[in-house]
């Protein structure tokens, strides 16, 4: 009777190394960082009902936010979901090219995806570096 | 050839799948659609950054203003569901660890979405 294939092996078949092994590539960082921030982001549409609700609920409701999104580590949570949304909308616009068909010669890619870490990092910067000097706020 | 393959089915062409390449579709389309709502949504978040939540009350209770923040909602978290969904495909091997997953996932979503739209249209009403 031939084994079943889905038994697990005694002796499991060695793996061939991969991820501990070998150098990372830049693209490979960007490909995590790009699921990474991702999942980051999906916390991140839970923190918007939030906000939405609470400015439903009124005065009240708006102090309650801001009595934790203005603490450090509410302000570092804003940081990373600020940077997040613009790493992960460089790096889809990136994978919509691709999607075209462009963009796939080795040294292009590696460039961009350096040039895209430095962007996402500065415009994050640029953006609370403007809500502090008192350049937000323009809607009202 | 003789095929076990209806010509209904063979004519669809969603393969072993079943949904064939709807789902990264759906992914493109929403990806797509959140490029000027992102910046829109971005926009909006620095131009609230230090008001009041008269400022935000005014500004989301305005039609144009809530129907933007209800397709940015409905298009992050239609794209955050399918993005959740490979990350489970990827590295979760079991079936019934994989399927719970994906429920809470879609639980969570829906749940998030009916939130916001909620959150949404109450904000108009007042």
């Amino acid at each position: 009777m031939a084994d079943n294939p889905q038994r697990p092996l005694a002796h499991p078949r060695p793996l061939s190394p991969h991820m501990t092994i070998y150098r990372w590539p830049v693209t490979m960082m960007t490909s995590i960082t790009h699921r990474f921030t991702g999942v980051g982001l999906a916390v991140g549409a839970v923190i918007l009902a939030w906000w939405l609700v609470s400015i439903s609920n009124g005065p009240e409701g708006w102090q309650s936010f801001h009595a934790v999104s203005d603490t450090p580590l509410g302000l570092l949570v804003l940081f990373g979901l600020t940077w997040s949304l613009i790493y992960h909308f460089l790096n889809g616009v990136r994978h919509l090219a691709w999607d075209l068909g462009y963009g796939f010669d080795k040294r292009l890619a590696e460039r961009n995806s350096v040039m895209i870490f430095a962007l996402s990092i500065i415009a994050a910067l640029a953006v609370f570096a403007a809500a502090w000097t008192g350049h937000g706020g323009y809607l009202r | 050839m003789s095929t076990a393959q209806t010509p209904l089915r063979k004519v669809r062409g969603l393969g072993s799948s079943h949904s064939g390449t709807g789902h990264f579709w759906h992914e493109r389309v929403t990806a797509v659609a959140l490029i000027p709502l992102s910046l829109w949504f971005a926009y909006v978040m620095l131009g609230l950054v230090g008001t009041s939540e008269v400022t935000a009350l005014q500004f989301l209770a305005h039609p144009w203003n809530a129907l933007l923040m209800g397709a940015f909602v409905c298009f992050t978290l239609w794209h955050t569901y399918l993005g959740l969904q490979v990350v489970v495909d990827d590295y979760i091997h079991t079936a019934g660890m994989k399927i719970f997953l994906l429920f809470v996932i879609r639980f969570s979503v829906l749940a998030t979405g009916a939130t916001c739209l909620f959150a949404i249209v109450r904000i108009a009403a007042l």
